[in-house]
């Protein structure tokens, strides 16, 4: 790529203020997905590896008697400081790593252009993985009350929905269409979750346009056959998950919340969830916070305060619960709604199911419930994750709230989730990398526009792989526990320093409990394989057993491994695992003095043999006379390689 | 101790070898609190008897649907006992094994651990100077202490010294050839007085370790406090007076403003109005946390000077009987593998707090709902469980006990039915009898039936030293304790209990297969 004026730095040094050491001198890579810091030192080779999406700010601080310090910041919460010699230099590296963190256009995000080596079948086989309207009939429907209506396939009603939606049986069309010019984005009330025990439902919808006295026959037409399809409860909660202020001040604008007087039979309630903007200035508090050198427990526990994001958390959770609550102890249907009803709507309604039902607490349940409520109903992850190069205030780290809260009740309930704390992050690292398109867009009209099907993979497929790694040993099936009532007591809710603090390994608890009891339950695994005298690779596709991976065949690639090396720093740290292949030269030269050659390239990738053969393919695409590491003909992680 | 509490059952059907060529003996079998019994025929008079006390070793072998129990007695005789029933048989396993080690009453925690040290180097010998507490009230009948120095020095030192403790050795550190030492506070005074044997003795200590080490002394209060209590008789070591040594303090709280943070941490957590900004300032303003995070980082100081550094280090505060313990047996806990077993910690509660005279009676009086207001309690050796359960939180495969023991040493400490940690010294317990008089906390512990809550299922004896991070981030209310109230127990012992299932791959009716849910169609 053109940006990158600079590929390789020699001498560059990485500071860890936690571990309390310097590391040895290194060498940064720039690359046109990733930036990839190598450390010299012959033993045990430390390696970086940030991917360019992930890039949220570079800064560039004046000249010191050390060196030119370059502090890179991600989105994921990683904060490289780096030191490089010549000032020059480090100017270079600002400017291509600004410009290649800050794409313009959505056809240069990585997902365009990531090739995994599968081949067409098994990338649209990979969008089927997860379906989210094979959720509803997991809730019985359609049934009697509720029905999958089509009639948004053109996004004609809603250009922010998807083509299929939930609504009552005994709505028409016309109603549908009334109701949805009367909120805001044209966001109508459908149903989100249906409690199949008592009737009640979630749905979710915008604010009204109602301002201060407007009304609107259709709205109350479709609320009111929304109570209807729960017979056994005499009301419905209507909850607007802002402040009462901020909904007052909506009104003056024209839109606002519902009279309960215009309503038959619903409660209205206000919560107190503050917006995006509140939020992301409280994220960047927090951060501030994590990144402070050495704190003292006064200092940390009062910057923990001031950020409030331990209250924002706390309001989330306590919304999710109330809803919860109203539908299995009251037995009432809820309507939910924010102002468009796309970040806090989708933060309360999927927290309130994963409380409801014990299926979200599992991996599919999870996919799917993150593909329906976040990617399907349109929160708009593009804007709020910062993928192009735009509006800063648009940027707001809702979906990360709502992981916060799984990890808070993953801390509460540590028996009652299918996956551990790895998957919340991983899945964290994908919403920022643009690697697969799930994520790209703010809504599916967006990703139909952008043909993110026809070119780009699923997420979903690559997680699942990856499953054994993000199994919670503890685990106690979905039987065991039903619906979840968490304690949201302050003193209950946590500071997740597994997300905050990811990457000062330092800070983490040394041995970790869940590791040694999935290596408990693979070695027990293995010992009854053997017993059976069958092979073990079906069973085992985890990047401790790398060579097993690679002969599976489905797999749409290859999660490229590390077998030699720190296997459980390299799950810690989750991120971009497919392009960490923190390959250990010791059975052969250094791949990375070839680079200079190459001069820029997508990713590398390299087997389990660590030896180095040329791949004609590459070679030729690259007109280069010699190949970055790549052997063993395996369904392996190709290097996309081409030069731009 | 009660020894009906150990047997886990009474009665059941048996068959006794007692040798190859003896006939095999068929009965009831029943466990009482002294003896193992068979009987052939419910009235039979002629029972076979077997006093528990002389089992010396014992195996169990299940098999089918029997087991069979294999005693070694102390006579050299061998007895199998084949029972009918896997868990019958588990359970009179069990019941033997718990009854006959009887009572721990017979451990003397620093007898054993001068053994390790005579092992490990001879610069240190056990003095009997204590031996009826005149020198020291507070110390126990043995010391151990430099070999170069005699009791008569040690005497001297003892009267230049606070409340008499004059520096012992609390753990020596084999690889690095150094010692962890605790004292009182030197009687310095105003007029700056000085003691031959006590400057001798430390410097004996130099002179036993490894060749060219230095010494630190940790002080646990501030230069300040330090210097201000010259004014009342006390103060600390000069530079000038102890060659070789030199001084770092460290102040940690204690006294009243330990116990007021404990009042104030306790009532915090019982509110349940408050809004998490009111949670967050008074977590902050009770400073709970931020002892924990002085304690453990001035333990690491301590075993670091040791480790990294090659010195010994004596650690004192005023007294030496609070802040001075918690950081000699934290540090130990850090640099020393064997004090984290069961057995091991157990060993180092016994010697560096009972033994090493912190007065539990007075400081565990009352705990933190108590409106009485006496100067005398302090929750030290809570904060030290605090400290120990940071650590494993930290290092969840490196301690073989769980939360289950600290938390039962917590309320122990505070009330108990055994005497383990009544009065206030080894003094006061001989004159109270406590040991013929009371049964001991630890064969109760280890007997007890729930020996699962407080063991370590993920147990791996780690060689070593266990490093803590200190920063706030990585320290965590324990909220096991602390939010006992508001947070029902019983799910962190189904997480354990859970950890044991794992471990042991039991099936029982919890660990039924786990039903998946189903895949989604492609």
């Amino acid at each position: 790529m053109d940006h990158i004026t600079v590929t390789k730095v020699e001498n560059v040094t990485l500071l860890d203020h936690f571990a309390g050491k310097t590391l040895s001198n290194g060498i940064l890579y720039l690359t046109a997905t990733h930036l990839i810091y190598v450390e010299a030192s012959d033993a045990a080779r430390q390696e970086t590896w940030i991917a360019v999406h992930h890039i949220a700010t570079v800064e560039k601080l004046p000249l010191t008697s050390e060196g030119c310090p370059l502090i890179v910041r991600c989105k994921n919460f990683l904060v490289a400081h780096f030191i490089l010699d010549s000032d020059t230099i480090c100017q270079e590296v600002y400017i291509s790593l600004l410009k290649l963190s800050q794409t313009v256009l959505f056809e240069d995000l990585y997902a365009f252009f990531y090739n995994p080596k599968s081949t067409k079948e098994m990338r649209e086989n990979g969008w089927k993985l997860i379906d989210p309207i094979s959720d509803f009939g997991r809730m019985g429907i359609p049934n009697r009350y509720w029905t999958i209506t089509d009639a948004n396939r053109n996004y004609e009603i809603c250009s922010t929905y998807p083509p299929e939606i939930v609504v009552p049986k005994s709505v028409t069309l016309g109603t549908l269409v009334g109701s949805s010019k009367f909120r805001s984005k044209e966001r109508l009330p459908v149903l989100c979750y249906l409690y199949k025990e008592n009737n009640a439902s979630i749905c979710r919808c915008s604010q009204p346009l109602c301002g201060f006295y407007t009304r609107c026959e259709d709205d109350e037409r479709l609320l009111e056959a929304i109570g209807q399809t729960n017979p056994g409860s005499q009301f419905m909660y209507i909850i607007d998950t802002r402040p009462r202020l901020n909904a007052l001040a909506n009104r003056i604008a024209g839109k606002g919340y519902e009279n309960e007087d215009y309503y038959a039979n619903t409660r209205f309630r206000f919560m107190g969830i503050e917006n995006i903007h509140v939020m992301r200035s409280s994220l960047q508090k927090l951060v501030e916070v994590c990144e402070s050198k050495t704190p003292t427990v006064t200092e940390f526990l009062s910057g923990l305060d001031s950020s409030g994001w331990l209250t924002h958390i706390k309001a989330i959770m306590d919304v999710g619960t109330f809803i919860a609550k109203a539908v299995k102890v009251e037995k009432a249907s809820v309507l939910v709604h924010c102002s468009d009803g796309w970040d806090r709507t989708a933060q309360v309604c999927s927290l309130a199911s994963i409380l409801l039902d014990p299926f979200y607490r599992t991996f599919n349940g999870l996919m799917i419930l993150i593909e329906k409520e976040w990617i399907s109903m349109g929160h708009k992850f593009s804007q709020r994750c910062g993928h192009l190069h735009g509006d800063s205030k648009e940027v707001s780290p809702v979906f990360t709230q709502f992981l916060d809260c799984i990890w808070q009740l993953m801390e509460q309930f540590p028996c009652a989730f299918e996956f551990n704390e790895i998957f919340l992050l991983e899945i964290h690292d994908h919403v920022f990398s643009c690697q697969f398109g799930n994520f790209l867009g703010n809504c599916q009209k967006d990703r139909e526009d952008m043909r993110v099907y026809e070119k780009t993979h699923c997420v979903w497929p690559f997680l699942a792989q990856k499953k054994p790694d993000f199994k919670n040993p503890l685990y106690k099936g979905l039987n065991m526990y039903e619906v979840l009532d968490p304690s949201t007591l302050p003193c209950n809710i946590q500071f997740w320093c597994g997300m905050y603090n990811r990457f000062d390994k330092a800070l983490h608890p040394q041995q970790s409990m869940i590791e040694s009891l999935l290596e408990i339950e693979k070695q027990k695994m293995l010992q009854k394989l053997k017993a059976l005298d069958e092979p073990p690779e079906e069973l085992f596709t985890s990047c401790h057993f790398g060579d097993l991976l690679s002969q599976h065949p489905e797999s749409p690639l290859t999660n490229p491994l590390d077998f030699m090396g720190d296997l459980h720093a390299l799950s810690r740290e989750g991120g971009l695992q497919a392009q960490k292949d923190q390959a250990k030269c010791q059975c052969g030269d250094c791949p990375y003095e070839r680079f200079e050659i190459i001069g820029s390239f997508r990713a590398i990738s390299i087997s389990e043999n660590v030896g180095f053969s040329g791949d004609p393919g590459i070679s030729e695409a690259m007109g280069a006379s010699e190949a970055i590491g790549i052997s063993k003909a395996s369904s392996e992680e190709a290097s996309c390689s081409q030069q731009q | 101790m009660e020894f009906s509490e150990l047997i886990r059952t009474r009665q059941a059907q048996a068959e006794l070898l007692s040798g190859p060529e003896a006939p095999a003996l068929r009965g009831t079998l029943c466990v009482t609190g002294h003896h193992l019994l068979l009987s052939p025929k419910p009235q039979a008079t002629d029972l076979w008897l077997l006093l528990l006390r002389s089992v010396d070793s014992i195996e169990k072998r299940v098999a089918g649907d029997s087991g069979t129990i294999t005693l070694r007695c102390k006579d050299l005789r061998v007895l199998q006992l084949r029972i009918e029933g896997v868990e019958a048989t588990l359970d009179v396993a069990r019941s033997i094994e718990g009854l006959r080690l009887g009572d721990a009453w017979h451990f003397h925690p620093l007898e054993s651990y001068y053994k390790r040290v005579a092992l490990e180097t001879d610069a240190w010998r056990l003095s009997e100077v204590n031996e009826d507490f005149s020198l020291c009230p507070s110390y126990p009948r043995v010391v151990i202490v430099p070999r170069a120095v005699d009791d008569a020095a040690l005497a001297r030192s003892a009267r230049f010294r606070q409340g008499g403790r004059f520096p012992v050795l609390s753990y020596h550190h084999a690889r690095s050839g150094t010692a962890l030492l605790r004292s009182s506070q030197p009687l310095i005074g105003p007029k700056k007085l000085r003691c031959a044997e006590d400057e001798e003795l430390l410097g004996a200590v130099l002179a036993g370790a490894r060749p060219g080490a230095q010494g630190f002394i940790v002080d646990t209060r501030s230069a300040q406090t330090a210097k201000q209590a010259r004014m009342t008789g006390g103060g600390t070591e000069s530079k000038a007076a102890y060659p070789g040594w030199k001084r770092l303090h460290r102040p940690l709280e204690r006294g009243r403003h330990l116990q007021e943070s404990f009042v104030r941490l306790v009532e915090a957590c019982g509110d349940l109005e408050q809004s998490m900004d009111q949670w967050l300032s008074r977590l902050d303003s009770c400073r709970w946390l931020a002892h924990v995070q002085e304690a453990l980082s001035t333990a690491c100081l301590a075993a670091q000077g040791m480790e990294r550094e090659g010195a010994c280090v004596l650690v004192h505060g005023a007294e030496g009987m609070d802040s001075t313990l918690l950081v000699t047996s934290l540090a130990q806990l850090i640099l020393d593998p064997l004090s984290r077993t069961m057995a091991g910690f157990q060993e180092l509660v016994e010697r560096e707090w009972i033994q090493a005279g912190h007065p539990f009676q007075l400081r565990c009086a009352h705990s933190a709902f108590s409106h009485a207001r006496s100067k005398h309690e302090a929750p030290t050796f809570l904060l030290f469980l605090d400290c120990v359960w940071q650590l494993g939180r930290q290092f969840p495969l490196s301690l073989e006990f769980g939360e289950g023991l600290l938390l039962a040493l917590f309320e122990h400490a505070y009330a108990s039915p055994f005497g383990t940690f009544l009065c206030n010294s080894e003094k006061e317990r001989c004159l109270c009898e406590v040991r013929t008089q009371t049964h001991s906390l630890w064969s109760g512990l280890n007997q007890s039936k729930e020996q699962r809550k407080l063991r370590n299922p993920l147990y791996v004896l780690n060689p070593s030293a266990l490093w803590p991070s200190v920063e706030p981030q990585s320290l965590r209310l324990w909220q096991g304790l602390f939010l006992r109230q508001t947070r029902p127990p019983e799910r962190s012992e189904e997480v354990w209990e859970k950890v044991w299932q794992i471990v042991t791959d039991e099936k029982t009716e919890d660990s039924r297969p786990v039903v998946s849910a189903p895949e989604p169609q492609p």
